[in-house]
C-alpha cells in the first residue's frame, strides 16, 4: 500500500498526447520518406534495392530515365498498411534516397489512404544524410557531371595516346 | 578416366578438360572471368587461382590458373589453400580499384557475374585510396547500350564478338591499362549476335538496351521457359515479365540446340507482345458498337458454328496444340493449312525425304561438328541465324582437329587459334547473291534457284553415277562439282544445309540425291532444312492441304464460313489469291494477337494471347517438339490462348451451351492418339499435376519483390495470384527450389551465382547437357533407309528471258519476319525496300544505283530504288523478302522492270 502510494510521487510516464508530443529521437524508424541530394534532384535512382530488401515485400517501384540517362522512380509505391517499420530499405539504400524519420502519426479510418505514391513519400530535403549526392561518385555521366568529373575521378582515357 | 585429389580428397573426373571446368562440374565455387564453356580458355583474368601440388607429400606446391590446366591422373590441388584463396581476393580487389561505384544503376545488378565473384572470394571494402580510371562511352546502336567504366578487361567480348561469331566492328583498342572495348567509332554494333554481348560480359559493360526502356532486376521478373518464335530452329529461351508486360528476352541453355547463345531477333524481338497494335477484344463487324465482351461473343459465334460447315486455315507460327484445336473444330476434312501451295509442296517434300529415311536429321548442336559444309540456295545468316554461327564454328574447328596431335587440349582456346592461323576447313555456299558467311566459303557459287538445283544435281551424279544427272552443265560448273564430291566424299562429318527460302523444290531434291549418294549403309549423310515460321514443320505434319484447296472448297459452295489462326495470309501467298480467297468468304473469324491486313477483313475478331501469354507446342526445322509456357496471366482476360477460344467453340458446335463449358482436355494427348506422327510431342514437358516434394515450380525468384504493393493502387487487399491449371509452373514465388527438369527451368539461380553463368549448375558436366537431359523430343525416329532412290526432277537450264526477270525473294534477319519488326531497334535495322539487280541488267536497263526501278508482279506494283550486287546471275533480280509493303507477293515470282523516268 506504501508502495502504490509512493508511486503517485514519482515522475510521470504517461504524457497528454496528443497536446503533448512524444520525444523521438532522430534515428526513430517510422514513416518513411524519399529525399532529394544537396541539388535538389532526386536521390531514387530506382535500384529496387530496398524492394528486394523489404521483408514484407510493400515496396513496389519501376525505374525509368529522363533525357541525360539519370534514373528515377517512374511510380514509387508503399503499402504501409503491410510495412513493419524495419529499416531493411533504409539500410539497402545505396544513395540514401528512403529514409525513415521520427513520425509516426499516420494513422487513417481507410486503409487504402495507407497506399503512398511517390508524391505522398518525396520530401524538399536531405533527411538525416546532409551532403551525399550519389551520382558525384558514381561512374555514369548523366548531365550532374561529366566522364571523370566526380569525386576521386580521373579524367577520361585518351585511347589514342601511347604514353605509358 | 583419372582421379585427382581435391583439398586431400579423391574424385574421378574426365580426363583431358581443365581443372577449372572439372571443379566447377563437382560443383565447387571456384571464381573467373574470362574462361567461357563456349570459348574456352585463354587465361588472361589470373582469378581461377589454386593450389597445385607436386605428389601427396609436397605441402608447398605452387600457384597456378586452373583454366590452363588439364586434368591428369593423380593430380594434388587445394581450392581453399590460404594462399590460393587469398591471391583469388588480391586479383578481384584489384580488378574493382577501378570499378566505378553504381551498381544501383547498372542493369547488370542482381544477375552479375563479376558481383558474385567479389562475394565468392570476399572482398568487402575497397582500401585503394587512388582516382579511378574513367573512359567515354560510345553509341553501340538500338540493341546494346556502352558503359566502358565498368570494364574488368577480361577481353570476353572481343573474345566472342571477333572471334566466335566472326564481327568485325568491336576490338580492344589502347595499350597497358588503358585498353578499350568498343568500336573504332560510334556507331551500330553489325553482327547478329551482339545482344549476347550483355551475356557475355561478365559486368556491366554492354547491356541490354531493350530492357534499359523498362528496366526490371532479374530477381523481380516472372520467368518462364519458353521457344523463340522468330525462326524455324527454335532455340529455348527465357522470357521474363514484370507489371504486365514482357520485359526481356534472355538464353536457355539447351545443349542440343541453341547452347550458350541466340540471335539478336530473338532477344530483342519481343515488343509486339507490349504493342499497342495488339488487339484487345473480341470484334464482330457487323454489330454496332464493334467491339464486343466474351458473352455476347459466345452467343454470336454459338449460333454461326452450329449452323454452318466451317473451314479451318491453320498457321505455321501458332501451336501445335491451336492448329489441332481448330482442326478439332472443322474436323479433318474441312482444315487447311495457312501457306500457299508452293510452300505446302515443299514441305510435302522435306517430310517426304525424312520419312523415307535416307538421311540423317542433323541437331543444331551437330551442325557444329561436321566437317565439310555445302549450302543450297539459304542465306542463313538472315534465314537461320543461329545456324550461321554453328557453322562458323564448324568451318574453324575442321583444321583445329590436327591439333591434338602437338597435344594442344581442346579447351585451350589461344593455342588452338595460334595452330589454326587463317585456316578453314571447307564451306561451299550456292546463293543468288553474296552472304555474310561468304568470307568463311572455299567456293562461293552465285546462281539462279534451279542452276543452284542444278549444280546440286550434279554434285549427286559426281558422288553416285546411278544419280541423275543434268543436261547441258557447262565444264567449269562440272569441275566445281566434281571438287565438291570429292571434298565431301573425304569428310567425315558431310552437312547439306538447304531450305524453302528461295523457294524452289528443285533445291531440295536435289540436296536429297546429294545425302542420298554420300549415305553409306551404316552412316546417312546429314541433311539441314531451313524453313520459314517456328512451326512450319509442325503444321506440315500434319498433312493437310493448302489454301488452293481450301478456296477451291470455297468456291465449290461445300462452306461459307472461315477461322483463320493466327494468320496474316498476305505474307503467304498472292495478293490476288488471297483477296480471291477471302471474298467466297460470307463469315471470317480470325483469331490473332496483332491487326494486319488479314484481321482487318474479318468479320469476326478475336484477341489471343502471344507466346508470352499462352502455352503450346512447337516443331522446329529438325522435328524436334519442344514446348513453351506462359510466361504471365495477363490483365486483359481476353488474350487467351488460340486453342482455349477454339475448343470452346468446337463444344458450343456439339450444342454445349457457354454456361456448360468445360475447360479442354489434354489436346497433345488427342493430337498423338489421333495422329500417330505427332507421338512423343505430348511427352515434351512433365504433365500440369507434376510436382516435386508435392510442390510446384515457381516463375519468380524467391527475392521477388513489391507483392503487397504492385497491385495496391488499385486495391489495398492483395488478390489472389492468378492459378496456372495448365502447366506444373505457379505464378508465385512459392515452391519447390531446388533444380527442376530441363522443360520446365523458368529461369537459372544458383546459391552464390546470380547471373546467367549459374546454368553450369543445372549441368550434368560443364558445357553439357541440362541434367536429366535436354529439352525437346525428336519426332523423326531415325528409321532404317530403304534402298537409295533418287529423285528426279532436274529443272531445264536457266536462260534469263528478255523482259522478264526472275524475282528471288532476299531473307532479312531484321525486316523479314512479321512479328519481330514491332520492335523499334529491330525496325531501325530492317533495311528500306529496295531491287537488287546485276551490274550487267543495271547496264542493260540503262540504270543506276539509287534510281527508281517500277517493278510489276503480277497485279502488284512498286517502285523501287536499286541497288547493285554485281554477283547477281543475268536475268535474276532481289527484292527483300516481306520488309514493309513488300507482302502479297506469290513466290517464287516472275517481274517486269521499268526505270522510273523523273
Amino acid at each position: 500500500m506504501a508502495l502504490t502510494f509512493l508511486h503517485m510521487f514519482r515522475k510521470r510516464e504517461t504524457i497528454q498526447y496528443p497536446e503533448e508530443k512524444v520525444v523521438l529521437h532522430p534515428r526513430w524508424r517510422g514513416r518513411i520518406v524519399l529525399t532529394r541530394d544537396p541539388d535538389m534532384g532526386e536521390r531514387c535512382v530506382g535500384c529496387y534495392l530496398c524492394a528486394a530488401a523489404c521483408p514484407v515485400d510493400c515496396i513496389s517501384l519501376q525505374a525509368t530515365e529522363d533525357e541525360h540517362g539519370r534514373r528515377y522512380p517512374e511510380f514509387f509505391r508503399i503499402n504501409f498498411s503491410r510495412c513493419i517499420f524495419c529499416g531493411y530499405c533504409e539500410e539497402a539504400c545505396p544513395t540514401y534516397a528512403i529514409q525513415l524519420i521520427p513520425d509516426f502519426e499516420m494513422a487513417e479510418y481507410n486503409r487504402q489512404n495507407l497506399v503512398y505514391e511517390k508524391e505522398d513519400l518525396l520530401i524538399d530535403g536531405q533527411g538525416k544524410y546532409p551532403g551525399y549526392n550519389y551520382y558525384k561518385v558514381a561512374g555514369l555521366a548523366i548531365g550532374v557531371k561529366g566522364k571523370g568529373e566526380g569525386d576521386n575521378e580521373d579524367p577520361p582515357i585518351d585511347i589514342h595516346s601511347l604514353l605509358p | 578416366m583419372a582421379v585427382i585429389y581435391i583439398d586431400h580428397r579423391a574424385y574421378e573426373v574426365k580426363a583431358g578438360k581443365n581443372l577449372l571446368e572439372t571443379c566447377l562440374t563437382l560443383g565447387f565455387n571456384l571464381p573467373y572471368f574470362c574462361w567461357h564453356p563456349a570459348m574456352g580458355s585463354v587465361g588472361a583474368c589470373r582469378q581461377c587461382a589454386i593450389k597445385l601440388f607436386k605428389d601427396k607429400d609436397d605441402t608447398q606446391g605452387r600457384l597456378m590458373m586452373s583454366c590452363m590446366e588439364s586434368v591428369k591422373d593423380n593430380m594434388y590441388l587445394s581450392i581453399n589453400d590460404p594462399v590460393a584463396k587469398s591471391f583469388r581476393s588480391q586479383v578481384i580487389e584489384w580488378l574493382m580499384t577501378n570499378h566505378p561505384h553504381d551498381c544501383a544503376v547498372c542493369d547488370e545488378g542482381g544477375s552479375c557475374h563479376l558481383q558474385d565473384m567479389t562475394v565468392m572470394t570476399g572482398h568487402t571494402y575497397r582500401r585503394f585510396q587512388y582516382p579511378k580510371r574513367t573512359y567515354k562511352n560510345q553509341y553501340l546502336g538500338p540493341f546494346i547500350n556502352h558503359e566502358m567504366n565498368r570494364c574488368i578487361q577480361c577481353y570476353r567480348c572481343v573474345r566472342f564478338y571477333k572471334d566466335y561469331a566472326g564481327g568485325t566492328d568491336l576490338d580492344a583498342f589502347a595499350a597497358h591499362d588503358h585498353i578499350y572495348f568498343g568500336r573504332a567509332a560510334d556507331g551500330v554494333l553489325e553482327n547478329e549476335f551482339s545482344g549476347n554481348l550483355a551475356e557475355v560480359c561478365p559486368t556491366g559493360v554492354f547491356t541490354d538496351k531493350s530492357l534499359k526502356e523498362h528496366y526490371t532486376r532479374k530477381w523481380d521478373m516472372t520467368m518462364a521457359p519458353s521457344i523463340c518464335q522468330h525462326c524455324s530452329l527454335g532455340c529455348n529461351i527465357i522470357a521474363g515479365e514484370r507489371y504486365g508486360e514482357l520485359r526481356q528476352i534472355t538464353n536457355r541453355f539447351n545443349g542440343e540446340v541453341n547452347g550458350y547463345f541466340i540471335c539478336d531477333k530473338g532477344r530483342f524481338g519481343y515488343e509486339f507482345v507490349n504493342s499497342i497494335n495488339r488487339i484487345q477484344q473480341p470484334i464482330i463487324r457487323t454489330k454496332i458498337p464493334e467491339a464486343v465482351d466474351k458473352n455476347s461473343l459466345y452467343d454470336y459465334l454459338k449460333t454461326v458454328l452450329s449452323n454452318r460447315t466451317v473451314i479451318g486455315i491453320g498457321s505455321p507460327r501458332a501451336s501445335l496444340e491451336s492448329n489441332f484445336a481448330l482442326m478439332q473444330l472443322v474436323g479433318k476434312g474441312n482444315f487447311y493449312q495457312g501457306v500457299s501451295e508452293t510452300d505446302a509442296q515443299l514441305m510435302r517434300t522435306i517430310l517426304h525425304t525424312l520419312n523415307a529415311g535416307h538421311v540423317h536429321i542433323p541437331s543444331l548442336k551437330e551442325t557444329e561438328i561436321a566437317d565439310a559444309i555445302l549450302v543450297l540456295g539459304e542465306d542463313l545468316t538472315n534465314a537461320a541465324p543461329l545456324l550461321a554461327l554453328t557453322v562458323r564454328q564448324a568451318v574453324h574447328r575442321k583444321p583445329l582437329e590436327n591439333a591434338q596431335q602437338i597435344s594442344v587440349p581442346p579447351w585451350h582456346d589461344t593455342a588452338r587459334r595460334e595452330f589454326a592461323q587463317e585456316e578453314k576447313g571447307p564451306l561451299f555456299i550456292a546463293y543468288p547473291t553474296k552472304t555474310k558467311l561468304e568470307a568463311l566459303a572455299a567456293n562461293c557459287q552465285y546462281l539462279s534457284p534451279d542452276e543452284i538445283a542444278r549444280l546440286g544435281f550434279a554434285i549427286a551424279n559426281r558422288l553416285d553415277n546411278t544419280a541423275p544427272a543434268p543436261q547441258g552443265v557447262d565444264e567449269d560448273t562440272l569441275q566445281i562439282a566434281q571438287h565438291i564430291a570429292n571434298t565431301l566424299k573425304q569428310a567425315e562429318r558431310p552437312l547439306i544445309i538447304c531450305g524453302t527460302s528461295l523457294r524452289n523444290e528443285a533445291i531440295l531434291k536435289a540436296a536429297a540425291n546429294i545425302a542420298c549418294a554420300l549415305g553409306t549403309e551404316d552412316k546417312k549423310a546429314s541433311l539441314f532444312y531451313v524453313m520459314e515460321e517456328c512451326n512450319s514443320m509442325g503444321l506440315a505434319m500434319m498433312e493437310v492441304p493448302s489454301l488452293k484447296q481450301a478456296t477451291e472448297a470455297l468456291k465449290k459452295k461445300e462452306a461459307n464460313t472461315v477461322i483463320i489462326l493466327e494468320n496474316d495470309l498476305y505474307r503467304r501467298d498472292a495478293k490476288s489469291a488471297i483477296d480471291d480467297f477471302l471474298e467466297q468468304c460470307e463469315e471470317l473469324i480470325v483469331l490473332d494477337h496483332l491487326h494486319h491486313e488479314t484481321s482487318n477483313r474479318a468479320t469476326v475478331l478475336i484477341p489471343v494471347g502471344t507466346f508470352a501469354e499462352a502455352e503450346g507446342t512447337l516443331v522446329n526445322n529438325e522435328g524436334r517438339a519442344q514446348c513453351f509456357f506462359q510466361v504471365f496471366a495477363p490483365k486483359n482476360e481476353n488474350f487467351r490462348e488460340s486453342w482455349r477460344w477454339l475448343d470452346e467453340f468446337r463444344q458450343f458446335k456439339q450444342g454445349i451451351s457457354p454456361e456448360d463449358l468445360q475447360a479442354p482436355g489434354d489436346l497433345m494427348m488427342e493430337m498423338a492418339a489421333s495422329m500417330p506422327q505427332f507421338k512423343g510431342a505430348e511427352e515434351v514437358a512433365p504433365s500440369a499435376d507434376f510436382r516435386i516434394s508435392g510442390q510446384k515450380i515457381p516463375r519468380e525468384p524467391h527475392r521477388y519483390s513489391g507483392r503487397t504493393a504492385m497491385l495496391a493502387n488499385i486495391q489495398v487487399s492483395e488478390p489472389k495470384p492468378p492459378e496456372d491449371h495448365d502447366s506444373a509452373l505457379s505464378y508465385t514465388m512459392e515452391g519447390y527450389r531446388g533444380i527442376p527438369p530441363a522443360p520446365l527451368i523458368p529461369f537459372f539461380w544458383a546459391p552464390g551465382w546470380n547471373s546467367a553463368q549459374s546454368v553450369n549448375k543445372y549441368q550434368e558436366e560443364v558445357g553439357g547437357p541440362i541434367r536429366g537431359g535436354d529439352t525437346g523430343k525428336r519426332l523423326f525416329p531415325e528409321t532404317p533407309a530403304i534402298e537409295n532412290a533418287f529423285l528426279n526432277t532436274i529443272p531445264p537450264a536457266y536462260k534469263a528471258s528478255p523482259g522478264e526477270w526472275l524475282v528471288v525473294p532476299l531473307q532479312h534477319i531484321f525486316g523479314s519476319e512479321e512479328l519481330s519488326i514491332y520492335t523499334h531497334g529491330v525496325a531501325e535495322r530492317a533495311p528500306h525496300p529496295y531491287i537488287a539487280i546485276s551490274q550487267q541488267d543495271a547496264n542493260d536497263l540503262n540504270t543506276r544505283e539509287y534510281q527508281l526501278m517500277q517493278v510489276t508482279i503480277g497485279t502488284l506494283n512498286y517502285e523501287l530504288p536499286v541497288m547493285i550486287k554485281k554477283e547477281l546471275p543475268h536475268g535474276v533480280v532481289g527484292i527483300p523478302y516481306h520488309v514493309s509493303g513488300l507482302i502479297g507477293i506469290a513466290w517464287p515470282a516472275k517481274g517486269i522492270l521499268k526505270p522510273v523516268m523523273t
